[in-house]
């Protein structure tokens, strides 16, 4: 008896990340919550620019991939052409929050009615090691080889406080894939920012603690504990605007 | 009499009256273009207008050396006065601009179109009533036939304009300075 | 024919995309060819389209690229400064195959330049507007009603050859009104968009739209694919015209608004029995290379006229092999040539005013 199968929603590609990457239990989450609700033919998914770029080889929806930043755009796109179809970014930290900042803010302002999930993990994996908008204050980065100084190099951005700001924000949660329970949490986080597009509820967006144990120079496990040592601290765990909640606590 | 050159302040309804006169010679099937001078200036700056009546296709849209010019203001007809071709036509409002032509190979004509305008209860239209004189002075179109184009462009919820256009033309055509 | 009507250029370039049955348009506003957004914001909506404001022109290229490949006719404007930004977005549409139409409603420049109509974006629209190995067809039209049957072919061109499309007009044309019927335009035969990615309702497998190819002999193999389409489009959709060239000493090659100027002065100047005429390119790439080739036969000068410093000369050398002197009369900046600049130039070529 198989008790633990490949998702439907992910193709026979083997993937091409690093030994201890998270993104292949990212992927997979995503891909576990596409076949649940068995929406893979209705799905088309946005590839950004970075480690994640070939996503479009391994979910087995409809794939775009994006110019760098322009992923929720392009999602934009997609979505008000074909407002019934589940369309989903997948983007990295630099993608999103740093070439991409304005395409992010401005989907959250609209309300568009698409997903993103976005993974934060402090650095510039594709490109090998650079700073990145979310690389935390003393980081060292090939491009912050003495750590990130404020005075400098500025602050890491808080994504999900940013866009839970905005109006059309719908759903915006921080989780992380550090250990079973948290991989849980995220999954459930996922399905919950996909029902929330389903119910044409507003924008949705998952930020998701990862680690790059090649780039921080650090063992899989050792990465992990320092995903939860100096992460969390910065980017606390939690439900950062739920309109779907505050609806009920209104009732 | 084909390149006409209207020039004014924004706001003196300049780029109407270039419509008008268009919307006319198009019902006719001649060749028209209109194009404004545009820029930051809405309401209030300097405005342009180049239009073009023709029996054949038109090249240049830009009208460089008028065969007429209205000179709607006194920055216009110090601007543009000497651009008129010979034996062309200059029309002005001298309720605004008040100043006399000095050259000798071109037309002056002179109509207090503001003043009428204020005197009649047509105020803001004095450019119909600059449109009336232009039309009686040039002979570019029929009189009634303007009268109708002129109608014609006016939607139904504002078909009082038509009465009162009519006035103002009228007051246009019948005027003899 | 249909009913005439007065319209200013950027709204016939709405109105004829509408037409064209295209229901999407993202842009940013820009003078001078923010009528046009202002067109589709009041239209799209009563013919259950879209007219989305973005918040840049990068964002508005991007939304087109999504759009476009989910299978929809989609298209965006600018104006010149508006379009460099826009070029990052126009090479990924290249490289993933993508039909789309691109508006420049051209201004002066560089940098902020000025509002004021130019040409000055010549050699960025037909040589390189993003990186890597590209073509995208390029249409001027030189006449209101130019604009209206271009824009239709524009999206049909489009969709056939898996290709951006450029009308590249400027802010006089985008601004002027003249008289314009939109005419049932040309037939095609468009092919089915089998790449689209709509989602495949577990029909199909699922499609891919991506400009990345990682192995060099698969990204030239691709460029080379796509080479051969431009070989397509370059003997099958050149379309150029002449007036008076018959018996022209000297030939104006001029295009877009600078050519009916250009026009005006080539009749003035038969007036004075000099034996002018005019050749325009309508398709700036593909350029009209064969038939300049065969005028280089019959004329004894060229003269180029733009509203820019000459950025088309080359392309009549080249595709006249230097046969002939190629001469240049252009303003720049937003100005605009007159008649009497340029027939003073043919007369100039003609050994002086007589």
């Amino acid at each position: 008896m198989v008790v633990f199968d490949k998702p439907k929603a992910l193709t026979d590609v083997p993937f091409h990340y690093c030994p201890g990457c998270t993104h292949g239990i990212v992927h997979r989450l995503v891909a576990e919550v596409i076949d649940e609700m068995g929406i893979e033919g209705e799905t088309v998914g946005i590839a950004s620019v970075g480690c994640s770029v070939f996503s479009y080889n391994y979910f087995s929806c409809d794939m775009i991939q994006a110019p760098h930043g322009r992923a929720p755009a392009v999602a934009t796109g997609v979505k008000r052409s074909h407002p019934d179809n589940f369309v989903f970014t997948y983007q990295g930290d630099g993608d999103l929050a740093a070439i991409g900042t304005a395409e992010t803010v401005h989907v959250g302002a609209r309300g568009e009615n698409i997903t993103v999930i976005f993974i934060n993990n402090c650095i510039y994996g594709m490109t090998g090691g650079q700073m990145a908008p979310t690389t935390l204050l003393g980081q060292v980065t090939t491009t912050s080889p003495y750590g990130r100084k404020k005075e400098i190099q500025g602050n890491p951005i808080k994504v999900c406080e940013m866009v839970s700001t905005l109006d059309g924000t719908a759903y915006a949660e921080r989780v992380a894939v550090d250990c079973v329970k948290n991989v849980r949490a995220a999954k459930k986080a996922i399905r919950k920012a996909f029902e929330v597009q389903k119910n044409k509820q507003g924008f949705s967006l998952v930020e998701v603690l990862s680690t790059c144990p090649t780039n921080w120079g650090l063992a899989p496990e050792q990465a992990l504990e320092w995903l939860r040592e100096n992460m969390m601290s910065h980017y606390p765990l939690g439900v950062y605007k739920d309109i779907t909640k505050e609806a009920k606590d209104n009732e | 009499m084909s390149n006409i050159l209207l020039a004014g302040f924004g706001g003196q309804g300049i780029l109407f009256a270039g419509k008008q006169i268009v919307l006319a010679g198009m019902r006719q099937d001649k060749y028209v273009s209109w194009l404004p001078s545009y820029g930051p200036e809405m309401r209030g700056g300097t405005c342009n207008c180049s239009v073009i009546v023709e029996d054949e296709p038109i090249g240049s849209p830009l009208v460089t050396t008028p065969d007429v010019l209205l000179a709607f203001n006194a920055p216009s007809f110090d601007k543009f006065e000497s651009t008129v071709v010979k034996g062309g036509m200059l029309f002005t409002d001298s309720s605004l601009v008040n100043k006399k032509g000095t050259r000798e190979d071109i037309s002056y004509f002179y109509i207090p179109a503001t003043e009428l305008a204020n005197e009649n209860g047509l105020t803001g239209m004095a450019n119909v009533i600059m449109l009336g004189y232009i039309v009686k002075k040039t002979g570019l179109f029929d009189e009634e036939y303007f009268k109708e184009s002129l109608n014609a462009g006016i939607p139904a919820h504002k078909a009082h304009l038509a009465e009162v256009n009519k006035k103002a033309l009228e007051i246009g055509f019948g005027y003899e300075g | 024919m249909g009913e005439k009507m007065l319209m200013k250029g950027n709204e016939v370039i709405g109105e004829a995309a509408i037409r064209s049955g295209c229901r999407y348009f993202f842009g940013y506003p820009i003078t001078p060819q923010t009528e046009l957004s202002e067109y589709l914001a009041k239209k799209m909506p009563k013919v259950g389209g879209l007219c989305l404001q973005a918040e840049s022109e990068v964002s508005a290229i991007n939304m087109v690229l999504g759009c476009t490949a989910s299978g929809e006719r989609a298209f965006t404007s600018s104006s010149s400064p508006g379009i460099s930004l826009k070029s990052e977005g126009v090479s990924y549409i290249i490289g993933s195959d993508l039909p789309c139409v691109i508006v420049n409603v051209q201004r002066g420049g560089p940098g902020l330049g000025g509002i004021q109509p130019a040409q000055s974006d010549y050699l960025q629209a037909t040589k390189a507007l993003g990186h890597g190995d590209q073509h995208f067809i390029v249409l001027a039209p030189a006449y209101v009603q130019e604009i209206a049957t271009l824009m239709g072919e524009a999206f049909d061109l489009a969709d056939i050859y898996r290709t951006p499309v450029m009308l590249l007009a400027d802010g006089a044309l985008g601004q002027m009104m003249e008289p314009v019927d939109f005419e049932s335009k040309k037939e095609r035969v468009l092919p089915e968009k089998t790449w689209a990615a709509c989602g495949h309702g577990n029909k199909r497998e699922h499609n891919i739209v991506n400009s990345l190819y990682i192995s060099p002999e698969v990204l030239e193999q691709t460029v080379l694919d796509r080479y051969e389409r431009y070989k397509m489009i370059e003997e099958n959709e050149v379309q150029y015209d002449e007036y008076m060239t018959e018996d022209a000493e000297i030939c104006i090659v001029a295009y877009g608004i600078t050519a009916r100027i250009a026009k005006t002065a080539v009749k003035a100047a038969r007036e004075k029995g000099i034996k002018a005429g005019l050749f325009r390119p309508i398709t700036l790439w593909p350029y009209p290379k064969k038939e300049l080739a065969a005028l280089a036969d019959k004329v004894s000068k060229f003269l180029v006229v733009e509203m820019n410093m000459g950025q088309m000369v080359d392309d009549v050398k080249v595709a006249t092999d230097c046969r002939r002197p190629v001469e240049f009369f252009g303003r720049t900046g937003g100005v605009i040539p007159t008649p009497n600049e340029i027939l003073a130039k043919i007369e100039e070529m003609n050994g002086g005013a007589k």
